[in-house]
């Protein structure tokens, strides 16, 4: 295989994995900010336990988003050389920006967030962690205006031919506010916050199904539920927008995100289905009319087909029809656990349902699916751009790299990932079955053995 | 303000974000390789939160040169990154099993789990120190580019004497500043034991310096052109020499903390030296030097991307070291095994 074919592999590979960690740490962020506030608010020594306990899994899933996130850094020299020299520029300042403003923010405080419970005053230890939070917040905010920048280019003109050919910036607040970059913001931070809602939820419904840590499980699954339902409301309607801005920015990634081979009018869309090349056609689940009227507010005005563009800027449609249908999937199945949690909460019987709460439990992986078929659908979605149509991605390779190096690295990054992979979830469940420090909390010890919904 | 002060001065910040990298996660890389030289659990532990609180915001600043390296001079990043392909991939699994095995050590009381992290923070961090040294050698030597700026020889290239030899004195170095930051952060008998290691760790890297040093002024004599034309630059190499040499009578007047500055202004001063030295090449070609060299005007960005570059920096930098400063003031101090300790 080429050394572009394998790039490819190890630029997905090592984003994928890396993107296990920054959206629980992003999500867990604002839960802790939420968390740590209301201890502030109430002294309930509770919210103290709640905070202190969440905090020791944040600071889990920060180390391996630093460590996976520095390979991201060189991933673009080491592989992307090219490509690194065309949007150098560009990327660059957002690069920079990212940093200076968001990893000092995040990597300084989380020191005393972990270790100055002891050596701070409580408002300066609620001010790391808002702080914290708000870094890890930022360094999503510059990487996805990058990223945005390379779906929808604005701000630059191109200087150079050829291999020497180069976009420089022209007006910095215009490529920082490119037509999609906006959009897919939101709806990256969203998906973010739906991951680390969803580890509360998961951590919490399993406490609950074994009996343990009840007030713990109690308080968190409340504030998980009423936070997940925000979000999921929140993330159809940044769907919605952002599937708009793609019609209108990259027509061909949303024909074939939804398969649609040829203009018709009434456009419909699809719920699930399966795409043969071949015939060009896709077979299974649809409603009328819905995707023109989704992007066009009426039934009638098509939606441009695939037909309309030439074949060798189509992206492979098979794969970005499914992965774009299984995020949308995720979110469906997590208003479904949501709703069934929110359900049995209102009716004070969700310790006892054992099924809803098992729902709950698996529901840590509907986000972490999304958020990743999410990318894909994204990513693949712009191809056989690098930068949509300014720079082909096999143009973007490093020249000179060989093919065998790059298996080289491939076999030894996925060699270090697993174990990271598995030691990560060896001590995720490590601290999940050891629990929140009992002594901490006094409320906790009283309502442990009897049921939480009772009395009062 | 004109293209060519904004090229240099971005050239100035970027060598800010290298020293302040080599001199913050230098000691760590240091403690790190001395670990293992402990026997017991408890000092092991003491070693290991002398730097707990501290040591991924000192990574940040390896993040940071990447990226303003990229920001301002994409050009040489993206020689520099796959020309070094095969050492980049080496160098980043060292700096994750280092950071891994910092985190892991500490999650379970297991003996042979607790040894095992410990070597792997050893050899990680020996790693990383000497890897970075084969690149720095590697970039005063030269390497091979063609006129596109892409690297033209085998990665067995670099593994020649002068890089190693400069690997060897960054281990060495951060071997000494990873002793003296340690004898600031612990008492008692480890302490003095320490006192007895930094000293040896200096012996051991005035000699690796001074082998060095002659390599460089033999070898690579262009290193040296600009202190024959501005013989006041020499002042650095005697400066650095001054700080490195005085660290022994700090200790022993019990200033353990200026001590530790001076180790880092020494550091600062060799950093000077070198940015000087290679000035204004960024990556030496070996082939047609004249025209393939990447220098800091032929692969800087563009003005107003250098312009918003140094916004950035004018916001940022103050906030960063105004926090960094107070982080550090946080956890001043010999260290203490606390309930949330590593």
């Amino acid at each position: 295989m080429d050394a572009v074919v394998l790039s490819r592999i190890q630029f997905g590979l090592t984003s994928s994995f890396h993107y296990i960690y920054p959206p629980l740490s992003i999500g867990l962020g604002l839960m802790l900010v939420f968390f740590e506030g209301m201890y502030m608010k109430t002294k309930d020594p509770l919210y103290k336990q709640i905070a202190k306990f969440w905090i020791k899994i944040f600071g889990l899933t920060f180390a391996l988003g630093v460590a996976t996130g520095l390979v991201q850094l060189f991933g673009f020299g080491t592989n992307w050389a090219r490509y690194s020299r065309f949007v150098g520029d560009v990327f660059g300042s957002a690069l920079g920006a990212e940093g200076v403003f968001a990893f000092f923010l995040e990597a300084g405080f989380i020191g005393i967030m972990l270790f100055g419970w002891e050596k701070v005053t409580p408002r300066i230890h609620y001010l790391s962690t808002i702080l914290v939070a708000l870094g890890s917040h930022f360094s999503a905010v510059w990487i996805v205006v990058a990223n945005s920048w390379m779906q929808t280019p604005a701000g630059y003109k191109i200087v150079g031919e050829g291999k020497e050919a180069k976009a420089i910036v022209t007006d910095f607040w215009q490529m920082v506010f490119n037509p999609s970059s906006m959009d897919r913001l939101t709806h990256v931070i969203l998906g973010c916050w739906l991951s680390g809602i969803f580890l509360v939820l998961s951590v919490s419904a399993y406490y609950m199904l074994k009996k343990r840590h009840l007030a713990f499980s109690k308080a968190c699954i409340k504030a998980g539920l009423i936070a997940a339902s925000v979000v999921l409301v929140l993330q159809l309607i940044s769907a919605d927008s952002t599937a708009r801005g793609v019609s209108v920015n990259q027509p061909i990634k949303l024909a074939a995100l939804e398969g649609i081979y040829e203009t018709v009018p009434y456009t419909p869309i699809s719920v699930v289905g399966w795409v043969d090349t071949k015939t060009e056609t896709v077979t299974g689940l649809k409603i009328p009319a819905l995707l023109s009227f989704l992007v066009n507010r009426n039934f009638e005005t098509p939606v441009r087909g695939l037909n309309e563009f030439p074949k060798d800027e189509w992206p492979n449609v098979p794969v970005v029809y499914q992965t774009y249908h299984l995020m949308i999937a995720m979110w469906g199945a997590m208003v479904g656990s949501v709703l069934l949690g929110l359900y049995f909460w209102r009716r004070k019987k969700l310790d006892s349902a054992k099924w809803t709460l098992r729902a709950l439990v698996a529901s840590v992986l509907f986000p972490a699916i999304a958020n990743q078929v999410g990318w894909f659908t994204a990513e693949m979605g712009r191809q056989p751009w690098v930068v949509y149509k300014l720079l082909r991605t096999k143009d973007g390779v490093s020249p000179m790299i060989q093919g065998s190096q790059v298996f080289s690295s491939i076999t030894m990054l996925v060699c270090i990932y697993t174990l990271l992979f598995t030691l990560f979830i060896y001590l995720l469940n490590y601290k999940i079955k050891h629990g929140p420090e009992e002594n901490d909390s006094d409320s906790d010890q009283k309502t442990q053995y009897r049921n939480p919904y009772e009395g009062k | 303000m004109d293209e060519f002060f904004l090229e240099h001065l971005w050239y100035f910040v970027i060598g800010f974000c290298a020293v302040s990298y080599v001199v913050l996660d230098g000691f760590d890389l240091g403690v790190g390789m001395l670990n293992i030289f402990n026997k017991k659990d408890e000092e092991r532990r003491l070693f290991l939160n002398a730097i707990g609180p501290v040591w991924d915001g000192n990574e940040v600043w390896l993040v940071v040169f990447g990226g303003a390296l990229f920001a301002g001079f994409p050009g040489a990043y993206a020689t520099i990154l796959s020309s070094f392909y095969n050492l980049v991939m080496l160098f980043v699994a060292a700096l994750i099993f280092r950071a891994v095995a910092i985190e892991f050590r500490s999650k379970h009381p297991s003996k042979s789990w607790r040894s095992t992290w410990d070597y792997v923070f050893a050899v990680a961090s020996l790693g990383i120190a000497f890897g970075a040294g084969l690149i720095l050698g590697n970039l005063i030597q030269g390497i091979p580019l063609n006129g596109d700026g892409d690297f033209t020889g085998a990665s067995s290239l670099f593994f020649t004497p002068y890089p190693i030899l400069i690997g060897f004195l960054v281990v060495a170095l951060f071997l000494m500043h990873g002793c003296i930051y340690l004898v600031m952060k612990t008492e008692g008998e480890l302490h003095d034991r320490l006192r007895v290691w930094s000293r040896r760790s200096m012996l051991l890297f005035f000699f690796v310096y001074f082998v060095a040093t002659s390599a460089t002024l033999i070898y690579m004599p262009f290193m040296a052109e600009k202190i024959r034309e501005f013989p006041w630059i020499g002042l650095l190499g005697l400066f650095a020499f001054a700080f490195f040499f005085s660290i022994p009578k700090l200790f022993s007047k019990g200033r353990d903390g200026t001590a530790f500055i001076f180790s880092c202004l020494g550091i600062g001063s060799l950093f000077g030296l070198f940015g000087i030295g290679t000035y204004p090449v960024l990556v030496r070609s070996t082939v047609d030097p004249e025209t393939n060299n990447l220098t800091i005007m032929n692969v800087a960005s563009s003005f107003l991307t250098l312009k918003v570059l140094l916004i950035i920096v004018i916001i940022g930098i103050p906030m960063v070291l105004g926090y960094g400063f107070y982080i550090y003031r946080v956890f001043k101090g010999k260290v203490k095994i606390g309930p949330s300790s590593y």
